[in-house]
């Protein structure tokens, strides 16, 4: 075949939903795309662990510590899994890794806010993981193989730590004047930067276009960012807290809400590394890797000496 | 059930709770993604081993208290875990031989109360035997791993042997508390399984070609509530919000 229809080939297979395989052909700007995309989602999920295990240690109950261990561990399993999706396309592990610690790489900045009260760790279920989710069911149809099964399975857990995120928040907000202050306060932060986990505007997006004809994205940046105001803005209302958004407002005509305008400016100075903690998140990211470098050369020596012991006296033996 | 098998859950309990929380403090800082899984896992399962013992021993209490006012509301002379558990994480060999430590003891400790006189133990002991067989077998792996890999894993390993040494003989060490429990038949005789213990380490230790020492003095005093500095900033952190704002549901 020559290249163009190796191309019409894999277009007609998108175009009529047949999911593209590791070993299919494929254009290299799709793969390209693909690595980043799951490697950027990868990275998300382990740099998203850590402003959550910030509170481990100082979780309020037994309860709420075992539901947090579990959380953050699962994000840890989403991250391997997604890495594992990135190498289908023949993406290293360790360089993806390597990417993420040089900072070539960028993982969501929405896990460059510091989680201030207890409140962040519900705020970060019901809102950053509900933003999540938006996106995350919309990719179970990707057109990428991998990529959608790894989706579905994620989806599972994301909308559990959804529900325990808001179960947080509803705890709290029914609570005592300074928990439901607490509540506030972390919707009032994390309220903008969830909004702006879907990207810049349509108008505005650069790799908008070519992902929806690959149909590696099926929503726009808008379409999801609207959904999920329509969908938060009661649950909001539900536990008695107020979206920190004046111009937020039902528009019967649209049968949507209206919402204010993102910090733009914000946006996009958190995403060239001037968020409240990009540094403190790479950083602690660079010393875990620096420090158990010691640690997995041991463990790689070890394997190999044990390889080596194994083929050893099979070796004796045939020499005598 | 009386006052002293009260104290003897909680003996249990505070040494579960205690060192889930140290392993908790790893999550998202260990040396390999796996690694991280493997630890938040042992933290899942010692955290939840506490909560059944705090649960059953506030039952016993009969004084309407919960689980959280056990694990939040006592302070550090109250608390009867070893003082290996509280130790810090160190380095990851540190963490490796605490835990290695405390896993093999842990292990023949719930065989035998497996075996206990009182039903919910030998109950609750046969349940978490399971998990504390796999914290035994991904600790001694580790030690093998560690202590047999290259020059700088078996000196780190080696260091971490002689700094957490001290605190390994406490675990075998009854007081009263557990020598009444062993009489009675509910809890384990200690002087029973150290054989085994004490084998279990000394082989998984030769295989790793690391050295058990001789002759360490042995710290003790965690079991009746005289702790090393460590316990009171874990206690600091880990009750900080229901001490702060006492009585809320979370």
């Amino acid at each position: 075949m020559t290249s163009l229809n190796l191309e019409e080939n894999f277009q007609s297979k998108i175009d009529t939903e047949i999911k593209i395989e590791p070993k299919d052909w494929m254009p290299d700007a799709y793969r390209k795309t693909l690595i980043r995309q799951i490697s950027q989602h990868a990275h998300s999920e382990i740099v998203g662990m850590l402003p959550e295990g910030n509170w481990i240690t100082r979780a309020p109950s037994l309860r709420r510590k075992l539901i947090l261990l579990a959380k953050v561990q699962d994000e840890g399993g989403h991250g391997l899994y997604l890495y594992s999706a990135a190498e289908t396309l023949g993406a290293d592990r360790d360089e993806l890794v390597q990417q993420l610690l040089t900072g070539k790489a960028k993982y969501s900045s929405i896990f460059n806010y510091p989680t201030l009260n207890w409140a962040d760790i519900g705020a970060i279920g019901w809102l950053v993981d509900g933003a999540a989710i938006m996106n995350q069911v919309m990719l179970t149809r990707t057109s990428y193989g991998p990529y959608a099964r790894a989706m579905v399975r994620i989806c599972k857990e994301e909308s559990f730590h959804q529900r325990q995120g808001y179960e947080i928040m509803m705890a709290m907000a029914g609570g005592s004047p300074e928990q439901k202050a607490m509540a506030q306060d972390a919707l009032n932060r994390w309220w903008w930067p969830s909004l702006m986990m879907f990207g810049p505007r349509d108008s505005e997006s650069a790799h908008s276009d070519q992902a929806s004809k690959w149909k590696i994205k099926r929503k726009s940046n808008d379409e999801l960012r609207q959904q999920f105001v329509d969908v938060t803005v009661p649950q909001a209302e539900r536990i008695g807290l107020s979206v920190p958004d004046p111009d937020l407002k039902w528009n019967e005509a649209r049968g949507h809400n209206d919402f204010g305008e993102i910090d733009w400016d914000e946006f996009w100075s958190v995403v060239k590394g001037n968020g409240p903690c990009n540094r403190q998140r790479l950083q602690a990211r660079i010393k875990a890797y620096e420090d158990g470098a010691w640690v997995r050369e041991a463990a790689m020596a070890h394997a190999e000496k044990k390889e080596q012991r194994k083929i050893e006296p099979e070796a004796a033996v045939k020499a005598a | 059930m009386t006052d002293t098998s009260i104290k003897y859950l909680l003996q249990l309990a505070d040494n579960a709770l205690i060192l889930g929380h140290r392993l908790g403090e790893w999550c998202g800082h260990a040396p390999e993604m796996e690694l991280d899984i493997a630890l938040t896992n042992i933290a899942l399962d010692l955290t939840g081993q506490a909560r059944n013992l705090y649960q059953r021993a506030a039952e016993l209490e009969g004084q309407g208290k919960t689980e959280d006012d056990l694990a939040y509301l006592r302070d550090v002379w109250d608390f009867r875990n070893v003082l290996l558990v509280e130790q810090p994480n160190g380095d990851f060999a540190h963490t490796i031989v605490r835990q290695f430590l405390f896993d093999t003891y842990n292990y023949c400790l719930h065989q035998e109360l497996a075996h206990s006189a009182d039903e919910w133990v030998a109950g609750f002991a046969a349940k978490s035997l399971k998990e504390i067989a796999y914290h035994q077998r991904f600790s001694s792996e580790w030690v093998v791993r560690l202590g047999d890999g290259t020059e700088v894993s078996h000196a780190k390993m080696q260091a971490a042997i002689d700094d957490l040494w001290t605190y390994s003989g406490e675990l075998t060490l009854p007081n009263e508390v557990e020598k009444q429990m062993a009489s009675q038949g509910i809890g384990a005789d200690l002087a029973k399984i150290k054989p085994a213990i004490d084998a279990k380490r000394a082989e998984v230790l030769a295989t790793a070609s690391l050295q058990g020492p001789t002759g360490t003095w042995m710290q003790s005093g965690g079991k009746d509530g005289r702790h090393s500095e460590h316990l009171g900033f874990i206690l600091s952190e880990m009750q900080f919000l229901q001490r702060a704002y006492p009585g809320q549901e979370w």
